[in-house]
């Protein structure tokens, strides 16, 4: 990671959202370690010896395609797997070998979990009557978390007579109701459909606010992640790739693994000509061979190849050369359009097969393109906009 | 083709139910025969039922294959939900191929083995035949009927039901008391009602391990059948099959409704 | 799991030592007996182990093991052989026709419309709810002599004298295939209601017509539950001791009736024994077959 830069990044772009970072603060004690943490079944390597620091009052997303690694991770928290090697603390407090029913963190449960025998009130009282709480304070407390999710109607419903938000919610409040140290969330909007998942995303990011609670997310859904949380894990075979918050993730990717899996990016194959502080100059062989010039500090040397990423909706097309800049322009045919409504969607065939995608915002209503199908074009994009990986 | 099938599926459910039902529904109409000759059709009549209730060694064999079913399947059920509870969710112990090869087993294995060497069994330990032992041999079998009604419900179990009742604090055992059992409940209660029915119904293992003093059902009706047909035991039969019918269809007409209104509260929900 | 509560062994350990004693050790006795000498003595055999007796009691017992038994019913001249092949040819005659009566009413409750498919499931289960016994007698009205079949075919002047079936094989493979077609059945049913309707729609889309079709398609894919029918039927039928005994002729050989016999009329244990350890042999392919094929089910779950 070219850390001069990702620090920089963090700070600026982190505080548009709201000024909290505590992992720039070298004071701040996390409350969540995982150290040196594996994970093995049989053969098969769930988690590497992995190492994780989460904040208190953090919402943190571990992000990754199924597989990954990142559910075990949340389970060895919650308590369902026991780690084959490593250390993890909540709060200082070593939770290895403590059953699940001793920790004080609660799971919401992909499949909501909601016990099928039990009414609305029933459910979000388990927990509660587990701690051996008095009935008023339990009456109280339920009550509580009714309002908070909206369902005070529906408390001597069954599961079944709920319509899948309504369950989701019944989920939370249960799951929110002992008040634990981490919420874990496991993919937690998985059965809703696109526009609910939606609102519940950032209902979920209001009641983290409000409630000043820590929130672990398990997500495989790169925007959802985006959304929500502080910051977000990467992972990958068991490892963490890159941990991040999310505009440093989508904008300072720190290997061709994170830029390829959050956002759609275009990567090309260069070779580092120059490297000075703020700036790479890179050669590229395709598009007729081209100049490349990134600003950004890499450590790296002359004559080292290298990936320059951009990502599509910084790509410009335009019929005429670029008169305003000489690197980072590349000859080619428009191959396809794709029209999405919002966005078009250019795919540019550059000299020697190498295909480059641009995205076009469409501003006015479409009568005719003005770039249109096999016309030769320039593709181009400002030094500030791409991004140089060495892996 | 849709229709061309439909024909030849209407033909062959008619076939196969009447062949299933026929020789019961005969059974049942000439336990009303008034003559003495089964095959001879001459009026109607209950003398048989009357008969029935006179005849006190047939009433005792009942009684005594009641209290055998009803303890040896309650036991069996206990036994036979542990047995499911380790094969599904134990993974791998010591003797898990032994384990499963004796719950399997007893499926398939000839009557004539299991009532054999159960008797062997307690011939060798000395142990007085009679109640108790056909007791413990419909245990034994009948468990294995349980488990694997038990099992299959089981391994459609959602397992974060459970997951997360321990996350909100609950112990396991406590947790398998408050969560899963309720959740089973249907699948241990057919199991129980698999076990008193195998129960009631079993001579061969019976024959084998009663002793002096302890004559079942199907043992009395068995001797009497040897002697040939009589419109007495068309009234025995007739009787224990209204029983069975009459609790089957209240059963499934009880889960039916339930099936119902779940529904019907579903549509309601999804609905707003 | 994390937790492990100190009652968990306990799940295990009580149901395994209740069959280890009441289904394992059983074995072992009968299979120790086998090997024993007949005795008029209470019980009817010796040697008894006696472990109170010690070790040297212990190995002169052994040393009195004998095969006799097992030669006995090895040998040509007693008719333990025939009983054992004409069991297995009873069993697998009788799973045959329990397949070709049992496939197609399968297969029509599994095509069914949805809304009726669970009555006729309990249709199925019901007659097997209602005891054993009963079913087999009620066969003895119908095919004896005089009996309700004869009648009928007599009243339709079929025939002018009554067919004899009760006391033949005939009556013996009626009786299996009645008391024995819910087990085919159910997993036939379970297997070919699984399946989904619309691989048929796409093989006949792609030009397949439907009799093609069934044995492309639909019968490949009902195997499993074809091959668990077959077993569940044909293993219980080849030690079957009710229905041939009620049913059958006096020459019906079954393994069944002819243990029944020899430990109940002859009296003697340990010839029984030593049938029961072949019948068990002979049983023990298709019995390791048939758990393979339930374990995986319920693994595939």
């Amino acid at each position: 990671m070219s850390t001069g830069v990702t620090e920089k990044t963090q700070t600026t772009i982190g505080g548009i959202r709201r000024k909290f970072a505590p992992w720039t603060d070298p004071a701040a004690v996390p409350l969540i370690r995982y150290e040196n943490v594996s994970k093995r079944f049989g053969e098969f390597v769930a988690v590497d010896n992995l190492s994780l620091d989460i904040y208190e009052r953090e919402f943190f997303a571990l992000l990754g395609p199924s597989g990954c690694g990142k559910t075990t991770l949340m389970r060895m928290l919650a308590g369902f797997e026991d780690p084959t090697e490593g250390r993890i603390t909540l709060a200082g407090q070593d939770l290895v070998g403590m059953p699940p029913y001793k920790r004080q963190t609660n799971m919401m449960f992909q499949s909501y979990a909601l016990f099928p025998h039990m009414s609305v009130w029933e459910n979000i009282a388990f927990g509660l009557k587990q701690d051996r709480m008095e009935k008023g304070a339990i009456d109280a407390r339920v009550d509580e978390m009714l309002k908070l999710v909206k369902l005070e109607k529906f408390a001597k419903r069954k599961p079944h007579q709920l319509s899948g938000g309504q369950r989701q919610r019944v989920a939370l409040a249960r799951s929110l109701a002992k008040a634990p140290k981490v919420l874990l969330l496991d993919e937690p909007l998985g059965a809703l459909d696109k526009k609910l998942r939606e609102e519940t995303q950032f209902e979920l990011m209001d009641l983290q606010m409000k409630l000043g609670m820590t929130f672990l997310i398990v997500t495989h859904d790169q925007e959802e992640a985006m959304t929500v949380a502080d910051r977000i894990a990467v992972m990958n075979h068991g490892k963490l790739v890159q941990v991040a918050p999310p505009a440093v993730i989508y904008e300072q990717p720190n290997s061709r693994y994170v830029a390829d899996f959050v956002g759609d990016v275009n990567i090309l194959e260069a070779k580092i000509e120059a490297v000075a502080p703020g700036n790479v100059s890179l050669y590229t062989s395709v598009g007729g061979g081209a100049k490349l010039s990134i600003a950004q500090n890499v450590e790296a040397k002359v004559g080292d190849s290298a990936f320059v990423a951009i990502r599509p909706e910084k790509v410009r097309v335009d019929l005429e050369p670029p008169a305003w800049q000489e690197a980072n322009c590349l000859r080619g045919e428009v191959w396809d359009i794709g029209y999405l409504g919002d966005l078009s969607i250019y795919h540019v065939e550059l000299e020697g097969g190498v295909r480059i995608k641009a995205a076009k915002p469409n501003l006015t209503r479409m009568v005719e393109r003005p770039i249109t199908w096999e016309d030769k074009v320039w593709v181009s994009w400002l030094p500030d906009s791409g991004v140089v990986l060495t892996s | 083709m849709r229709k061309g099938l439909s024909w030849f599926n209407t033909t062959s459910i008619v076939l196969g139910f009447t062949f299933l039902y026929l020789p019961i529904v005969l059974l049942v109409i000439y336990s009303f025969n008034a003559s003495r000759l089964v095959t001879v059709w001459a009026g109607f009549s209950v003398e048989w039922y009357w008969k029935l209730f006179q005849n006190q060694q047939l009433l005792d064999a009942a009684w005594v294959t009641l209290r055998v079913a009803f303890l040896s399947a309650s036991v069996a059920t206990v036994l036979g939900t542990l047995a499911a509870i380790a094969l599904t969710r134990y993974g791998r112990f010591g003797g898990r191929m032994l384990f499963s090869g004796m719950v399997y087993a007893p499926l398939v294995m000839p009557e004539v083995i299991t009532g054999l060497s159960l008797l062997l069994l307690f011939v060798a330990v000395n142990f007085d035949r009679g109640f108790w032992t056909i007791t413990l041999a419909h245990i034994t079998f009948t468990m294995c009927f349980v488990s694997v009604v038990v099992q299959s419900r089981l391994v459609t179990f959602d397992r974060s039901l459970e997951e997360a009742a321990l996350d909100l604090g609950c112990r396991p055992m406590k947790t398998f008391f408050v969560v899963t059992l309720p959740i089973i409940l249907p699948a241990v209660v057919s199991g129980w009602m698999l076990a008193f029915t195998l129960s009631l119904d079993d001579l061969v293992i019976a024959s084998f391990t009663t002793g002096p003093g302890a004559t079942t059902l199907p043992m009395r009706i068995y001797s009497q059948v040897r002697l040939g047909v009589t419109p007495e035991i068309n009234a025995a039969c007739t009787i224990l099959i209204a029983i069975v019918t009459v609790v089957v269809v209240v059963a499934s007409i009880i889960t039916k409704r339930q099936e119902v209104e779940r529904q019907k509260a579903e549509r309601l929900a999804a609905a707003g | 799991m994390a937790a492990k509560a100190p009652g968990r062994w306990m799940v295990v350990a009580v149901p395994y030592l209740w069959l280890l004693v009441l289904f394992l050790v059983p074995f072992l006795i009968v299979f120790k007996i086998s090997l024993s000498q007949d005795a008029i003595a209470q019980p009817p055999y010796e040697p008894v182990f006696d472990l109170a007796a010690g070790w040297d009691a212990f190995k002169e017992a052994f040393s009195q093991l004998s095969f006799e038994n097992y030669s006995y019913v090895l040998s040509w001249d007693n008719e333990f052989i025939e009983a054992y092949g004409s069991s297995l040819w009873i069993a697998g005659i009788s799973t045959l026709l329990l397949l070709i009566v049992g496939y197609p009413i399968a297969y029509g409750m599994a095509r069914a419309p949805k809304s009726i498919r669970p009555t006729l499931l309990m249709l199925v289960i019901l007659p097997f709810w209602t005891s054993f016994l009963i079913r087999v007698y009620a066969w003895i009205g119908i095919l004896s002599p005089e009996g309700l079949l004869n009648q009928l075919l007599f009243a339709l002047g079929l025939i002018d004298e009554p067919l004899q079936i009760l006391a033949t094989d005939t009556a013996v493979y009626i009786g299996i295939v009645y008391s024995y077609l819910p087990f085919m059945i159910l997993p036939l049913y379970s297997a070919l209601e699984k399946m989904d309707e619309t691989l048929l729609e796409a093989a006949a889309d792609l030009g397949c017509p439907p009799i093609a079709a069934f044995w492309k398609i639909t019968w490949p894919l009902s195997l499993p539950g074809v091959l668990a029918g077959c077993l569940l039927c044909f293993i219980p039928a080849v030690g079957e001791f009710v229905i041939p005994d009620l049913l059958g002729g006096s020459d019906t050989l079954m393994i069944g009736k002819v243990l029944w016999t020899e430990f109940s009329v002859n009296r003697s244990w340990t010839v029984s024994s030593a049938v029961a350890v072949l019948l068990l042999l002979v049983l023990v392919v298709p019995i390791v077959f048939y758990q393979n094929v339930q374990a995986k089910e319920m693994e595939g779950r």
